[in-house]
């Protein structure tokens, strides 16, 4: 651990310098060499392994079971019967972005970037770690009906910016629908006002970006016969981002609660040919489970917040396993900088609402939520070659009472309840 | 164990003769629709002020808790309707020390919204039953998870918003509904009442100077308006002695006459402030003029502990999910109630909160997990609660001759998983439906 410490101390003097860009395009590999024993193993994928081991090295997930092969160097960490879950992974956060959430002087800003906001300092970050969260989607907010491009980070809290953006995480954009559009413009007296107009100015974007595509197909061809005077479209940041939707490179993430929009939405993205990766908030999937499930549309939604507007009226907390045992894949997710920090009592509120199982409850604030992201190749499980993301828990996850002892990001501790003041090992106050 | 007993701060007088009008008047109204006792057998029985009874039974008679003990020595009254609680736990009616249920429907949505008076912050003669509505929907989802009365509270953004009731979460009209009508009246002092918006729109009070001066002159006034209606009430008597024409009456002042009863010290004053200069600063204000006070929230007052333990005065702790301060660290809101346990302040949660009210029990388990015993964080949701507003002579535990307000459920009441079978409110099992269970059954059937 403190040969890690090292290195991290590096990688901060680093970035300090602005040179962390081009420095850790590719990240440094993680040197540990850990052996969690004698844990309630929740593997999220496989069931428990009661008086379970895992061996983490440089990282990663090196072995599972109810024993492993370990060299006699590695460090043991008895959990003494603890649990040990995969890390939380919120597939709906705003944190850390320091009230920049939304672009909200036009109702399509797909050229937003949240990683031009994201404030790796913001403490936020810390106390989500606290409550077990190792992974975060950190969208653009809702005021647009085409918003910004999402940044993932892991909240490897004082290891320093590009340390904690997720590495190769696929790209994805916030769509949003519904009263929050229409209200923002509306109370401009500007399109959108209804959602009428909100969908009007979401097909308009998307027939623009096929304008966009067909000018440049046209000057490629033109060049490819040789033709000198072909003149290049102009390079336009919106429109080669909207582009990228249609050309499939990006996953759309739509905030959306109404059955009747899930709908609309679904016949969009037909229309124009891309794909809707999950329905964000969803509060009414419930009413109509089958068409998600038939098109393979996740959701990330709340257990049972509810009523704060019109369109969260008809929010049930049977929502999420309603649409689940329908097919759907269901993440439960936060939203908020405070659900952000009690994941793990959100999602077992499923298992009384409805009965989801221990496992299904787990995963949807783990593999569920990785798969919305587009990472759960990488994470939201305990499997062999995944990053080492764990959580050990005092007492029992799935509950009100438990709280993270310990939390792991590939393979190193960045929260500890047992230390002394902060429980951050990789923070210093002042950095 | 250190005495964990200090007064109740509503007056019993006051508080009963109140309760007794409105109770009678409902719990008449419920035991004659209601001839048959009914015994609650098997279950694990909390009843949070005498231990915990494994296997016990419970008997409810003319809404009232009429017998409780171990199951083999309660006596079964003839032709009781005997309920198998066999595997399940019980225990009394949960109490959520203030919410917003009856002052709004849905949050967004203003004309759905009653929750605070904002032309002036000086607005002690609002009151909550003015405008309590009784058949919110809000109300059977947050009572079917167990809670079954509540302080409803007017919003906290202006110093003296109103008076708060006491709420019962059924009943058959919201006048049998109401048990105390203006039960303790907010002061808040967190600076969220400033009128400070913006440099442009800035007004009166501006500033927490502004409050503070503000508040001083309101009770000021308040004393000035007692003392013309004590001469008023001397002259009146000296002109009946003498056989005199009656002297005329002061004109009446609504505002200044509802702060009289805390200027008496006859209802408590609910002091919110969050941080320590806040919080000292209002607790001056109130011993000035030598109010009755309970605090509220105070999360973010962890340096001066020891000093709210001296006050000697209960706290309303919550929301727990505050989040902290940037200079406290992660868990200084998540354990501030086992702080104040530590230092024997009497606890009670409160959700702050309308639509989530259901979850209070989650906040109280969720202290459990940094340090809180499980049974006082009960307690802080029941008969500490109950003590707090001076109706434990009704609620707040599994006592004979109490209202018959309890919960019967799949296990712990404080976690998350537990699932709420049966809930009886005055002895009446209330139906366990709400508009979201409607809206599940109509669409698990598609």
């Amino acid at each position: 651990m403190c040969r890690n410490t090292t290195v991290w101390k590096m990688l901060l003097l680093l970035t300090s310098a602005s040179l962390a860009r081009t420095c850790f395009a590719q990240q440094p590999a993680t040197h540990n060499d850990v052996v969690i024993k004698n844990a309630i193993v929740m593997t999220a994928t496989h069931g428990n392994l009661k008086n379970g081991s895992v061996y983490i090295k440089d990282g990663k997930i090196a072995a599972v079971g109810a024993s492993v092969d370990a060299p006699s160097s590695a460090t043991v960490i008895d959990a003494g019967g603890k649990y040990l879950t995969p890390g939380i992974i919120d597939s709906h956060s705003h944190l850390a972005l320091d009230d920049d959430v939304n672009e909200a002087t036009s109702p399509v800003t797909p050229q937003m970037m949240m990683q031009d906001a994201f404030d790796y300092q913001d403490k936020a970050i810390y106390r989500a770690l606290a409550g077990g969260v190792t992974t975060s989607l950190l969208l653009h907010g809702s005021a647009n009906m085409i918003g910004g491009q999402a940044v993932v980070i892991k909240h490897k809290y004082g290891a320093g910016r590009d340390a904690m953006l997720f590495p190769n995480a696929p790209r994805s954009i916030k769509f949003a629908s519904g009263e929050n559009p229409k209200r923002v413009y509306g109370s401009r007296h500007e399109l959108p006002s209804t959602r009428m107009g909100n969908f009007a100015v979401q097909r308009d974007a998307l027939v623009q970006a096929q304008d966009y595509i067909r000018s440049w197909d046209e000057y490629n061809a033109k060049v490819k016969r040789g033709d000198k005077d072909a003149t290049a479209p102009k390079h336009d940041l919106k429109l080669e981002a909207l582009a990228d939707v249609l050309r499939g490179k990006l996953l759309v993430q739509i905030h959306c609660y109404r059955a009747d929009e899930f709908e609309t939405e679904i016949a969009m993205a037909r229309e124009f040919g891309y794909h809707i990766r999950a329905f964000h908030h969803a509060l009414e999937a419930y009413k109509v489970p089958e068409k998600l499930a038939a098109e393979n549309i996740g959701i990330a939604t709340f257990a049972d917040w509810w009523g704060y507007k019109q369109e969260a009226w008809d929010a049930i907390p049977w929502n999420a396993v309603m649409a689940m045992r329908k097919g759907v894949r269901v993440a439960i997710k936060s939203d908020s900088d405070d659900f952000a920090r009690r994941l793990n009592q959100e999602a077992a509120k499923t298992m009384r609402y409805g009965g989801a199982t221990e496992e299904e409850a787990l995963k949807m604030i783990t593999l569920n939520a990785a798969w919305i992201i587009g990472v759960d190749d990488k994470v939201g499980s305990i499997d062999v070659g995944k990053d080492a993301d764990l959580v050990l828990w005092d007492g029992y996850p799935l509950s009100s009472a438990a709280v993270p002892g310990k939390v792991f990001i590939d393979g190193d501790v960045y929260f500890d309840r047992t230390l002394p003041g902060y429980g951050m090992p990789h923070y210093t106050e002042g950095q | 164990m250190r005495d964990r007993h200090q007064s109740s701060v509503v007056s019993r007088k006051f508080a009963n003769r109140a309760l007794i009008i409105s109770v009678v008047l409902y719990w008449g109204v419920v035991a004659s629709a209601q001839h048959q006792a009914v015994v609650l057998k098997g279950g694990k029985l909390l009843t949070v002020s005498h231990g915990v009874v494994d296997n016990g039974a419970l008997v409810m008679e003319a809404g009232k808790i009429s017998a409780l003990g171990p199951a083999a020595s309660v006596r079964i009254p003839k032709n009781a309707k005997v309920i198998d609680a066999a595997g399940m736990t019980i225990y009394p009616g949960l109490i959520d020390s203030e919410t917003a249920l009856g002052l709004t429907e849905i949050s967004a949505e203003e004309s759905t919204n009653d929750r605070i008076e904002l032309t002036d912050e000086i607005m002690p003669h609002m009151h909550v039953y003015d405008a309590f509505h009784a058949e919110s929907e809000l109300i059977p989802v947050t009572r079917l998870n167990g809670i079954t009365n509540t302080i409803v509270a007017p919003d906290s953004t202006d110093t003296l918003p109103g008076q708060d009731s006491f709420v019962q979460l059924a009943g058959p009209s919201a006048a049998e509904m109401l048990l105390v009508r203006d039960i303790a009246m907010p002061l808040n002092f967190t600076g969220e009442q400033r009128r400070n918006e913006s440099w442009e729109k800035r007004k009166f009070p501006q500033t927490r100077m502004g409050m503070a001066s503000q508040l001083r002159q309101a009770f000021l006034d308040a004393q000035d308006y007692q003392q013309k209606l004590a001469e008023y009430e001397q002259k009146k008597a000296d002109a009946a002695r003498d056989k005199k024409p009656e002297p005329s009456a002061p004109k009446r002042d609504l505002k200044l006459e509802a702060l009289l009863p805390y200027l008496q010290g006859k209802k408590p004053v609910v002091l919110a402030a969050q941080g320590p200069s806040d919080l000292e600063t209002a607790v001056r204000l109130a011993q000035e003029f030598k109010l009755k006070f309970v605090l509220n929230h105070i999360s973010h007052s962890r340096a001066v502990l020891d000093y709210v333990a001296s006050l000697k005065v209960p706290v309303i702790v919550g929301p727990i999910y505050e989040t902290p301060k940037e200079y406290e660290r992660f868990d200084a809101v998540y354990s501030l109630p086992a702080e104040l346990y530590k230092r024997g302040v009497k606890l009670a949660f409160a959700s702050f909160d309308a639509h989530n009210s259901r979850n209070l029990p989650y906040q109280a388990g969720f202290a459990t997990g940094f340090g809180l015993p499980p049974d006082e964080a009960l307690k802080a949701i029941t008969l500490n609660a109950a003590e707090i507003w001076g109706v434990a002579d009704q609620l707040g535990s599994l006592d004979v001759g109490k209202s018959a307000n309890v919960v019967v459920a799949t296990g712990d009441p404080l976690d998350v998983k537990t699932d709420v079978k049966r809930v009886f409110i005055a002895g009446e099992e209330i139906p366990m439906t709400s508009r979201q269970t409607r809206l599940r059954d109509e669409y698990s059937t598609k």
